[in-house]
């Protein structure tokens, strides 16, 4: 009898399913069962009601996320290809002029900080949760401490942040924070593994559980890497594995599925794969991956864009906005908005203006792309270069 | 050096289910070093039946709008207490009168897009000397086959049952795919009174994702049916909390299993109470409940839901099935009843040739007014007594 444990067991996942039996004999054939019954229905958490409402205030059409979580090593990088040092005067510049530009939320529904930024405020000392909400958009934070080697696998990596990130959570949704980001990556080149893949779907799980405990709306982000020569049909097949093993584990957490949002990556050929796939094929492939791994129930699928070009990116998501679909498809770019942006701007007070303006361009063509109604003409050079770097760590 | 959790197998680029997510060799981990040359990556989406447009196509056809399935393929045990209910012996030649009423119904393929056969209906002729199968196909009827073994006790449970019938599964349903199926159903069942147990629960879906896995194969759409049983004095939420446990499994084994999803149907049991809870559910709780559950885990590449009745009257199971069909649903949210499309017809048939008419008629009314319900536009009026009567059998075994 190696397969029922005999011990009184907890509502939560164990040889029972749910509820609570106490198991006090082995069942003959006249056995009546131990019958005092707990039902419990999925963790009714405090927050339920406003994690739907905020998922749903985000997956809002002709809306999208600006993703600027840039880590302060990541976003030294971006402010040294424009010559300046990477300071936190100058880190607090460059996001101030993003979050204080006119008019974003027509455009941008959330707005995904690093931890500095979200306690930091602007040089007049406005707190930029507040100019987010008085934009109407809403703040989100990134709770994950980074990637590191998962040992035991084929040199993959596993992303790092439950131990306190009950606390840390609550603390961030303190601050203002009402949705979180997690992001973790499956590399094909390396496998994957089974090991990688679970690794990575498990810790999205707890990630998300936790999250929304605390109020937070989680973005699930299990990135499979561009890099690789492989087809796009080996993506299709590595995505459908990642994402039934998400969604399965996300189940066993009880995580409540109206009140979170995806941040999956297109499916595309490998970055070095000698033919390229047009947007209406990338299309085809994704939303064929969405449709048999996403249940209805998620609100929003807000792709992120990895190393494509701004205008690829935008092409993208509109090829995919061309029917209606079950959920709201939409995009939370980084790279892919603020390239142009950044390359404006210069570090020059005098390019600001100009600067917001080309985050308005760019947020405007991701908003037409999330209502299928995008055209590419008009769209400068700059805006079409391809942002891969192979082996990108953030 | 092996590490506990990456093996070294040389996985071939056939989907094997090893260590590696498909198509691609392990090198040493000890090695500081790893460089990974992933072989000849395998260009295989899913697994490229050589049935996969047929099946998607067989499906989509089952799944049209306003059309369920009729479910006829009780066992010749429990077929023979249909017979007794009626004063009936259970021999072949009543299968075959009764399966005889059924098929012939005129019009039926106007309501009906599938019929589950068993396997004596199968290769049985009506009583013209027609193939059943011919006269389902001339119908619009796509004819589908039950391909399980039946329920047994599973060891280890607690007294749960596990449902057999894997072996040999694959020449069967290619010989069943000869003589005319398109589709198969196999049915398990989870017990929430016992349990359920974490093992019923994966031996369930386990079952049923290897099923399919082989059915799709041989060129049969499989209809995925754990059936939570109605008995018991459990409320809604907890019917709820399992169907969402028991559903989650069955996904990510059917994903396991490189089951196209686009080329199978299911068949659950609705979101109720338990058949000795104290407190009934109205059909819109019924019908909230069990979306809820189908938005949460469903992915809309499933072509249609044929629910279950399971016990509910017949005009119970067309009210629930309405009160689906109010809003559009991203999947066809249909019927496969067998005793809630069936009961008023066998009583008024009553075993005499003189009936036979009569008895189609009623099963047209019932097979029109689910379709109705499918369309959302089910109203009750009209309905007859009998078909309000409840038809649960505490401990009911097919």
């Amino acid at each position: 009898m190696a397969c029922v444990s005999f011990a009184k067991l907890n509502a939560a996942s164990s040889q029972w399913i749910g509820g609570q039996q106490s198991f006090a004999q082995r069942p003959g054939p006249s056995t009546r069962l131990a019958t005092r019954r707990v039902s419990v229905p999925i963790r009714a958490g405090a927050y339920t009601d406003e994690l739907i409402q905020t998922a749903k205030a985000i997956a809002s059409p002709g809306r999208g996320i600006l993703a600027i979580d840039e880590s302060n090593a990541t976003c030294g990088k971006r402010l040294s290809s424009i010559g300046l040092d990477n300071t936190e005067p100058n880190r607090q510049a460059y996001r101030q002029l993003l979050l204080t530009t006119p008019g974003l939320g027509e455009y941008i529904s959330g707005a995904i900080l690093f931890e500095e930024t979200l306690y930091q405020s602007t040089t007049d000392g406005k707190k930029f949760v507040d100019c987010l909400r008085e934009q109407k958009i809403v703040p989100g934070i990134k709770v994950d401490k980074g990637l590191v080697p998962l040992p035991g696998s084929n040199n993959e990596s596993w992303c790092q942040g439950l131990d306190g990130l009950s606390s840390r959570s609550a603390e961030y949704y303190k601050q203002g924070a009402r949705f979180a980001k997690w992001r973790t990556v499956v590399s094909i080149p390396c496998g994957p593994s089974a090991l990688a893949v679970k690794e990575a779907a498990w810790g999205l799980a707890r990630y998300a559980a936790i999250s929304q405990d605390n109020g937070l709306v989680p973005i699930v982000e299990p990135e499979i890497l561009l890099d690789g020569d492989h087809p796009i049909e080996r993506t299709l097949e590595v995505a459908e594995k990642v994402w039934a093993e998400v969604f399965y584990y996300l189940a066993e957490n009880n995580v409540i599925f109206e009140g979170i949002l995806l941040k999956p990556s297109m499916v595309t050929p490998g970055a070095e794969h000698k033919e390229k796939a047009s947007p209406d094929t990338i299309a085809k492939y994704t939303l064929t991956m969405l449709r048999r791994r996403v249940p209805p129930a998620v609100p929003g699928i807000m792709f992120l864009s990895g190393g494509q070009s701004e205008v690829e990116a935008t092409l993208n998501l509109n090829a995919m906005n061309q029917s209606p679909n079950p959920w709201h498809v939409s995009f939370s770019y980084a790279r892919a908005l603020q390239n142009t942006v950044l390359k404006t701007w210069q570090g020059r007070p005098e390019s600001v203006e100009a600067a917001q303006k080309a985050l308005l361009v760019r947020a405007k063509a991701n908003s037409l792309a999330q209502l299928g109604k995008y055209s590419a003409e008009g769209e400068s050079e700059e805006a079409k270069k391809g942002m891969f770097v192979k082996g990108y760590t953030y | 050096m092996a590490s506990a959790s990456a093996t070294l197998l040389k996985s071939s680029p056939i989907l094997d289910k090893s260590e590696w997510v498909k198509g691609q060799n392990l090198r040493q981990p000890a090695v500081s070093v790893v460089r990974c040359h992933p072989t000849a990556p395998s260009a295989l989406t899913v697994r490229a039946s050589s049935y996969a447009d047929e099946l998607i196509k067989t499906a989509k056809t089952i799944a049209s709008p306003g059309r369920g399935i009729l479910a006829m393929d009780e066992s010749n045990a429990t077929c023979g207490k249909r017979l007794a209910s009626i004063g009936l012996e259970n021999t072949e030649a009543n299968r075959q009168a009764y399966r005889t009423l059924l098929v012939s119904a005129p019009g039926l393929g106007e309501y009906i897009s599938g019929a589950i056969l068993f396997e004596e209906t199968l290769y049985q002729s009506t009583t013209d000397g027609k193939k059943m199968v011919d006269v389902l196909v001339e119908q619009n009827i796509v004819p589908g086959i039950k391909v399980d073994k039946g329920l047994v006790p599973l060891p280890g449970s607690n007294n749960e049952s596990w449902c057999q019938g894997l072996d040999g599964l694959s020449s069967r349903t290619a010989a069943y795919y000869q003589q005319g199926a398109r589709f198969a159903k196999w049915r398990t069942v989870v017990s929430i009174p016992n349990g359920p147990s974490a093992l019923a629960v994966k031996e369930a879906a386990w079952g049923l994702a290897r099923y399919a896995a082989i059915s799709q194969d041989s060129g049969l759409v499989p209809i995925v049916e754990p059936e939570i049983l109605l008995d018991g004095e459990h409320g809604i939420d907890r019917t709820f909390e399992v169907a969402k446990k028991v559903w989650a499994e069955v996904f990510f084994y059917l994903a396991e299993n490189n089951v196209m999803f686009e080329g199978i149907l299911l068949k659950p049991s609705m979101v109720t109470p338990g058949a000795e809870c104290k407190d009934k559910a109205t059909p819109q709780q019924v019908a909230d409940y069990t979306l809820k559950l189908l938005h949460r885990r469903i992915p809309p590449a499933v072509p249609g839901i044929m629910f279950l009745s399971g016990g509910q009257s017949e005009v119970e199971a067309t009210l629930n099935l309405n009160a689906m069909n109010q809003s559009p649903n991203p999947w066809h949210v249909s019927f496969s009843y067998a005793r809630a499309l069936q009961n008023t017809c066998l009583k008024t048939w009553g075993g005499r040739p003189e009936n036979v008419k009569a008895a189609q008629e009623v099963l047209l009314v019932r097979a029109k007014a689910n379709s109705l319900a499918q369309l959302g536009k089910y109203t009750g009026e009209g309905e007859s007594e009998e078909a309000k009567k409840g038809m649960f059998v505490k401990g009911y075994v097919y």
